[in-house]
């Protein structure tokens, strides 16, 4: 695969200002421009992002990975080293930047579409797909300064992403618009996916780019930790931005503040605990056996699911599916029952959590708490991972003229007949 | 250099941006773009109030076109200059004022003060239109001397965009750049025979004499670009004839001066511009 950006020896520095002498009194008055320490953002980072395909920058906070997208967009310049970028790059680091409030829609469209490097033909061409795709078709006449503030992210970005761009540079901007917009761009990024163009995406949220990501690359106070295939990687970057990640005496692996605390995930079918293969449609109940070594009040249980390669592939907790807890202390267990287990063959982990209420605050998360594994069994689904219980019906002879109706959905990925 | 190839591949954004300046500047008011024809008008009325009919100053009249009306020959000096103006405090504030765009998107930044340029450009034109129809209606046919005021006017341009472009990399740097620039513009709109004819100048300098060798007060006066610029204006719009060779030689050097320094300057620094805003 050929490398669509090659970052070689990247650094980049900033300035810290003690006293930022943006005055020339100041600069006169110190004889020097400003007080200031350096650091560097990103220290002699290389590393290669390959044609197509997704690839995330992770890192904490102030890790640098936004400057460096920011320097592949050109926005700001390494101090040393180079990159090189092979195709059309858009940056989607905030949309709708760049609108003028009294201008009207079409009339922000083509001056957007123009700032983003789109030529008159090519606006014009695509000036229907863009409305269309932000829904606002019925106000593209009117200032955007009346549009909500949904309609303006939607239209920036639907600029954006029809600037055609073989590299697509994102910036935690993929949470705009309600459920049917995001699906829409997530569509969009398959899409880009399947045309073999490159997405480059820095984000704090793990299960998005647990979902979207092939590669990553992980940063940490400007230096490169490691790249490569997404998830090891995902996983080795959440375990360690808790600090307060230890390990329990049966190997597995915590994290949180500790006041209630996962033991186990048990996994019982039928009453029975779980010790042979599952089958496609079994009922399965996962216990979980904590202790709160406090009270906690308004306690949130989440389990999440994963299969053996790393595919996100299931989240609940009781916040979300609303059934509030009063509250928990000492030692107790809480069943979530899943009526009919619609994975196909294979195996796969669960992950068990505590949160508070507003779920940011993890009292305890544990890792791989459960394991099991889903049987082949002839006349069952295969191929994927997710049973749907698809069922064929008999051919039938269509009418003389018109063209057989194929309209099941396209059938994509490495689907094969069993 | 890399001005000239960032206008050349920028065409389309330039346009839109000029678009932007032009259509925003005067959106929902009633009167639209006559409003940029109403600044000049005031200054003219005031202007002629005070420096014509109180002080009393009398430039002359033209020589071969014959006009004798102060408000006229106030205005073929007076709108290079306000264009002026507009093009540098207008290119200053054009990049302070697109941080946003520029901490968010690359584009070629020269393209904010060219758009900014050409958008001043616009309104510069219509005005400068007007004034042709009103020297016409005087009673000077100025028509054959207006391929010559458009050249002159491209040329002032040039020399505009070339101070707009080192002073806006300036301003991005040191804010203090655009206050300052208010006061010297103040004392530079004095210092160019605007509101009085150079013929002052020359006599207050003969009565003073040489200040040092051979140099007299008038020398000095006339190293200022924007006298050069006065003069070629009012020869070809109010006199009527051409301008003497050496100050349609200095103005053009100037604008050849002022582009390559400003273009350099610009090259230079806009690198930084998303980290210094």
């Amino acid at each position: 695969m050929t490398a669509s950006i090659e970052v070689d020896h990247v650094a980049k520095r900033f300035r810290i200002y003690h006293e930022r002498n943006q005055t020339l009194k100041s600069a006169v008055m110190r004889r020097r421009r400003a007080v200031f320490e350096e650091f560097w953002a990103l220290d002699d980072v290389s590393f290669e992002i390959p044609q197509g395909g997704t690839f995330g920058l992770i890192g904490d906070n102030g890790s640098g990975k936004s400057t460096l997208l920011k320097t592949i967009a050109k926005i700001l310049t390494p101090d040393r080293g180079s990159i090189r970028v092979n195709g059309r790059v858009a940056a989607l680091l905030e949309v709708g930047s760049g609108f003028h409030p009294e201008l009207s829609g079409r009339e922000n469209v083509r001056l957007n579409g123009a700032i983003l490097g789109m030529s008159r033909s090519e606006i014009d061409r695509k000036f229907d797909e863009i409305v269309d795709f932000a829904g606002v078709e019925q106000f593209i006449d009117q200032p955007v300064k009346n549009y909500s503030s949904g309609m303006y992210v939607r239209l920036g970005f639907a600029i954006a992403i029809n600037v055609d761009p073989e590299i697509l540079l994102v910036d935690e901007v993929l949470a705009v618009g309600d459920a049917a917009f995001q699906e829409k761009c997530a569509e969009k990024f398959l899409d880009f996916k399947r045309d073999g163009r490159t997405v480059v995406v820095v984000s704090h949220s793990l299960p998005s780019l647990q979902n979207m990501c092939d590669d990553v690359a992980w940063l940490s106070h400007g230096k490169l930790v490691e790249t490569g295939p997404a998830p090891g990687i995902l996983d080795r970057y959440q375990e360690s931005t808790r600090a307060d990640a230890h390990h329990g005496a049966d190997g597995s692996s915590h994290w949180g503040s500790g006041e209630a605390q996962i033991h186990s995930v048990e996994l019982l079918s039928g009453r029975e605990p779980v010790s042979r293969p599952l089958n496609t449609g079994d009922e399965l109940t996962i216990r979980v056996h904590f202790t709160a070594h406090q009270r906690v009040d308004r306690p949130v249980f989440g389990l999440a699911m994963e299969s053996h390669d790393g595919v996100h592939l299931w989240a609940n907790n009781t916040r979300d599916t609303n059934r509030p807890l009063d509250h928990i202390e000492g030692p107790g267990t809480i069943d979530c029952t899943v009526p009919s287990l619609a994975l196909q063959a294979g195996s796969f982990r669960v992950d068990a959590a505590i949160t508070d209420s507003s779920t940011t605050h993890v009292f305890d998360y544990l890792r791989d708490g459960a394991e099991f594994s889903v049987a082949r069994r002839p006349h069952e689904e295969m191929g994927g991972l997710v049973s749907l219980r698809g069922a064929w019906g008999e051919p039938a002879p269509s009418a003389p003229y018109a063209a057989p109706v194929v309209t099941a959905a396209r059938a994509e990925g490495e689907t094969e007949p069993a | 250099m890399s001005l000239v190839a960032d206008i050349r591949t920028s065409r389309e954004l330039l346009v839109n941006l000029t678009r932007r300046e032009v259509k925003g500047k005067y959106k929902r008011t009633v009167l639209g773009q006559l409003w940029s024809l109403a600044n000049p008008l005031a200054q003219m009325l005031v202007y002629t109030l005070v420096f014509s009919v109180i002080i009393r100053i009398d430039p002359g009249p033209g020589v071969p076109s014959g006009l004798d009306i102060f408000a006229l020959w106030l205005m073929c000096a007076l709108l290079p200059w306000s264009f002026f103006t507009a093009v540098v405090t207008g290119g200053m504030s054009s990049l302070v004022g697109s941080e946003n765009l520029i901490k968010k998107v690359y584009f070629p930044r020269s393209a904010l003060v060219v758009a900014n340029t050409l958008a001043s450009s616009y309104t510069w034109s219509i005005e400068m239109v007007v004034l042709v129809i009103a020297i016409l209606l005087a009673g000077a046919n100025v028509l054959p001397f207006v391929p010559l005021v458009v050249v002159a006017m491209a040329v002032l341009l040039v020399f505009s965009l070339g101070v707009a472009l080192m002073l806006s990399i300036a301003n991005a740097y040191f804010r203090d750049t655009q206050h300052l620039v208010t006061i010297l513009f103040m004392v530079w709109f004095y210092l160019t025979p605007i509101l009085y004819p150079i013929s002052e100048v020359a006599k207050q300098s003969a009565r003073v004499g040489p200040l040092i060798g051979d140099i007299t007060v008038l020398d000095i006066y006339q190293l200022n670009p924007m006298e050069s610029f006065t003069e070629v204006f009012r020869n070809l719009l109010y006199d009527n004839r051409l301008p003497s060779a050496g100050s349609a030689m200095e103005c053009v050097v100037w604008a050849l001066v002022a582009i390559v320094v400003g273009g350099w300057v610009f090259d230079r620094h806009q690198r930084r511009l998303a980290e210094v805003l």
